[in-house]
């Protein structure tokens, strides 16, 4: 007997697990290609984290300035990764996104316009050209509006507040899913020709993070668990500003968009920090006086970029010096002013509010702050895993048949450090990939899909056991999560050392037993002590996934800052770093060497240096 | 450390009550972080839906001291915490668990509304030319995030209940989205007036009120729908017309 009545078994071709921005553009892509397609959303239709992508969509459209181009853009990525991207990912993306953020303007988006009429783009870290198609600061709501609004007249069938805990596998094949609805905790096995993860990220393992409750790591861990290869899991990125008060809002992102739009970085001294620091890669391409950087955010093509437009890890890393060495602001971070801009144009506070509209309404409401007439407080926070599950790049499989991968769950694009704006052109095209191939995946395999029983009873037996046990000490689910939490943010986060993040491997060991005693009270109807219960053994998966692969890389590049390996290493730099669960159990780290460039794509990268 | 008093329905779909938990306020804390410090230490169970945290999303809407808000966007210090704050679930929508309502009837109902339909493109290459001027006009509408505030609070659905005949305050500003969208060629008057019964609004604009993405619903979405589909269904001249078989 299955514990807890006979579960629900749902059949598709193409199972879609997560509805952000690739799920749901995988979606759409399987169902135009005429095969049966569930997805299913974690939360309500529309809430994913792509809803919070502030600054824009990353494609060389040229429409802004028409030196950009799909090589460019390519060339931008592959040295923002710092080269461990899988360079025909980074061609793909280059060469597709164009065609993809075209797409949605025909579904409806509404992106802000040239004088000309066609769409506008705007300047972002490490990117040479304005490149971005933005909708002022809310580009992520209007795209997964538009994939959403697009998406409910498809004929796709929609699963929403339900979680998949575990993939069901024939014969070294992904045959399905189990999981359970929220609203009644009633189990459900999916029946499928082929599973496309699209979960996103990762950062609730840690404090300080731009993510909500959501992103628990699961695609990786569902993958993981099937047998599958992660890859690049050491490199996260912590984005260089989120809020750091009032606490309660402490990881919520402040977009790069400000600085895109002249915001500059200070201390508490007044001093502009990050002209101090800039990298070797990067001094040819940016300003070395503050009224070359003002004229480059406006618009001129004769400036070069301003050091608060360097790549993610660098301008986070110089923060969290400034705050190390005492020099932060009253809450513990640096200020982000975009008011001074009133002293280079008239009607400056209606230009912010224009250009900066969920900003100004976050500070206003949040922390009683007027961006128009105060700067900021900001800080680093977790934002976006660049690695994930390794997958092939013109397909998205995974290396196990029939399981797909897109968008931030999966890995191979980024490299060691994604560029803002990266992740939304991604998602559309990676998306859709993964959409296709799976479509034709499903239908090679024919309709003979065989849910083994024994897999469904030992899904249902893991997901009902926290209620077999009594509550006691130490085993609330929500503690475990905080002590998770707590300890990858101090042990495994923007600055890594050996012996700390030796001590998170033998905490990491204490929560695995803590895991597999919590108990939660009360019934299966929407119930998040269960869900956050169930929740954990995705977090532990990823966070040792974490923790293994930035220990194993003795040397510090792009996201991945070692105290005791400051430098680069040339070696490593050749070298990325696969995990994957053992024949014992346990879980195995390997190095591969990262994938040559073909030699069009060497010159390209040689002719952009 | 302050604290104070948190009155909070706990219940299901047939019955429920108020019930008080304390929580410790700190600077700056918002009503959905004593709800979490209460789900994490005293109530596990406690049934609450969030995402972001940022007022972007739209999830984790409630009645707060009686009045439709985001719990993530309501800062303790607006409220008056002398007395106990009551957080109550949308009540336009049927119970499910504590703070949580079943809003699927939300997301059948956008199905019935008429899909964006472009012109044909403008340009050789396939693309379209638009003023950003056009493309502002329509903006408003597309901030909205879906958090049915707007529909928890219009009478029509509220007090009298006629989900299967109004579509309510959010899905007449997704169709003023569409309307008002500068490619959109669709015609959804005919609609509006019968099967979305816009007639049922009669602009006591508190679904403006409540909007936390500030859009000026009924002045600048309904009304104009409104005008529209009565220019169509009463204009004399076009009733003559149609009734000669001369026009829509």
């Amino acid at each position: 007997m299955t514990a807890g009545g006979a579960p629900e078994t749902i059949e598709h071709d193409v199972l879609v697990i997560g509805a952000g921005g690739a799920g749901l553009r995988a979606a759409i892509a399987a169902s135009a290609a005429g095969v049966s397609v569930g997805v299913v959303c974690k939360s309500l239709l529309g809430k994913a984290h792509t809803v919070m992508a502030e600054g824009g969509v990353a494609a060389a459209l040229a429409n802004v300035d028409d030196r950009d181009s799909w090589k460019v853009h390519f060339a931008d990525t592959m040295r923002g990764g710092q080269y461990l991207n899988d360079p025909r990912m980074a061609e793909l993306h280059a060469k597709e996104a164009p065609d993809r953020v075209r797409e949605l303007e025909a579904w409806g988006a509404l992106f802000d316009r040239t004088k000309d009429g066609r769409i506008l783009q705007r300047n972002f870290g490490g990117h040479a050209y304005p490149r971005l198609a933005h909708v002022g600061d809310r580009t992520g709501l209007e795209m997964i509006r538009t994939l959403q609004d697009h998406g409910i007249h498809q004929g796709i069938t929609f699963y929403m507040e339900c979680t998949v805990t575990r993939l069901l596998t024939d014969g070294g094949r992904v045959v399905g899913a189990f999981g359970y609805e929220r609203e009644r905790g009633r189990f459900r096995v999916f029946r499928a020709g082929a599973v496309v993860l699209a979960t996103g990220g990762i950062g609730r393992s840690f404090r300080i993070t731009s993510n909500s409750w959501e992103y628990t790591g699961d695609g990786q861990a569902l993958a993981y668990d099937a047998g599958a290869e992660l890859v690049d899991m050491e490199f996260v990125q912590f984005h260089p500003t989120g809020m750091v008060w009032p606490p309660s809002v402490r990881g919520i992102l402040v977009t790069e968009g400000v600085r895109g739009e002249g915001g500059i970085l200070l201390n508490k001294d007044g001093r502009r920090f990050m002209f101090d620091d800039i990298p070797p890669a990067y001094q040819k391409q940016t300003a070395d006086n503050e009224d070359e950087g003002w004229r480059y955010t406006q618009g001129d093509k004769s400036a070069r970029r301003p050091p608060e437009l360097l790549t993610r890890d660098h301008v986070a890393r110089c923060i969290n010096r400034e705050i190390k060495a005492g020099r932060g602001s009253p809450h513990g971070g640096v200020f982000l002013d975009i008011a001074w801009i009133k002293q280079r144009i008239k009607n400056a506070p209606e230009h912010i509010k224009k250009k900066l509209p969920g900003m100004y309404h976050q500070f206003m409401e949040l922390a009683g702050v007027d961006i128009t007439e105060q700067p900021m407080e900001v800080g680093p926070t977790t934002h976006y895993m660049m690695g994930g599950v390794r997958v092939d790049a013109e397909t998205q499989m995974s290396t196990v048949s029939g399981l797909y991968a897109a968008g931030e769950c999966a890995a191979g694009l980024h490299g060691a450090n994604r560029l803002g704006g990266n992740s939304l052109s991604d998602l559309l095209v990676f998306g859709k990939r993964a959409g296709d191939h799976a479509a034709r995946f499903s239908r090679e395999q024919g309709k003979q899909r065989v849910v083994p029983a024994a897999q469904v009873e030992a899904a249902s037996r893991a997901a009902l056991a926290p209620f077999e046990r009594s509550a006691g000490d130490g085993n609330n689910p929500y503690q475990v999560q905080h002590t998770l939490q707590e300890m990858m943010q101090d042990l495994v986060g923007i600055v890594r050392t050996r012996a700390e993040m030796e001590r998170a491997l033998e905490g990491l060991a204490a929560l695995q037993a803590r895991e597999s005693r919590v108990a939660v009270t009360g019934n299966r109807d929407y119930n998040p002590g269960w869900h956050t219960a169930l929740d954990l053994a995705s977090m532990l998966v990823v966070s040792e996934a974490i923790t293994r692969s930035a220990l194993a890389r003795t040397e510090s590049r792009g996201a991945h800052f070692r105290d005791d390996h400051p430098q680069k290493d040339e070696a490593q730099g050749k070298v990325r770093h696969v995990v994957k669960r053992g024949p014992d159990g346990t879980m195995r780290l390997e190095r591969i060497s990262v994938t040559p460039p073909s030699p069009e794509l060497q010159r390209i990268i040689e002719e952009q240096r | 450390m302050a604290t104070a008093t948190f009155r909070i329905w706990r219940g299901d779909r047939t019955s429920g009550a108020l019930k008080d938990y304390r929580a410790d306020i700190t600077d700056g804390m918002v009503v959905l972080d004593a709800v979490h410090q209460i789900q994490a230490a005293q109530a596990p169970d406690l049934a609450v839906r969030w995402n972001c945290k940022a007022g972007r999303c739209g999830s984790c809407s409630a009645e707060v001291n009686g009045m439709p808000r985001l719990m993530c966007m309501t800062r303790l210090e607006d409220l008056p915490l002398e007395r106990p704050v009551t957080i109550e679930p949308m009540r336009a929508f049927p119970p499910v668990r504590d703070l949580v309502t079943d809003v699927s009837w939300n997301y059948k109902v956008k199905t019935t509304i008429e899909p964006f339909t472009p012109r044909p493109p403008d340009a050789a290459d396939g693309t379209w030319r638009m003023d950003q001027g056009d493309v502002d006009r329509a903006m408003e509408f597309r901030k909205c995030i879906e958090c049915f505030l707007c529909q928890d609070v219009c009478h029509v659905l509220r007090e009298h209940h006629l989900h299967d005949q109004f579509i309510g305050p959010r899905f007449l500003v997704h169709a003023a989205a569409l309307e008002m969208h500068p490619l959109d060629v669709a015609d959804r008057r005919a609609a509006l007036r019968t099967d979305h019964g816009i007639g049922y609004c009669n602009i006591t604009k508190c679904c403006t009120t409540v909007c936390p993405e500030h859009i000026t619903i009924t002045d600048n979405a309904i009304i104009p729908l409104k005008e529209r589909v009565a220019d169509q269904a009463y204009d004399p001249i076009r009733a003559l017309l149609r009734v000669i078989g001369l026009g829509a």
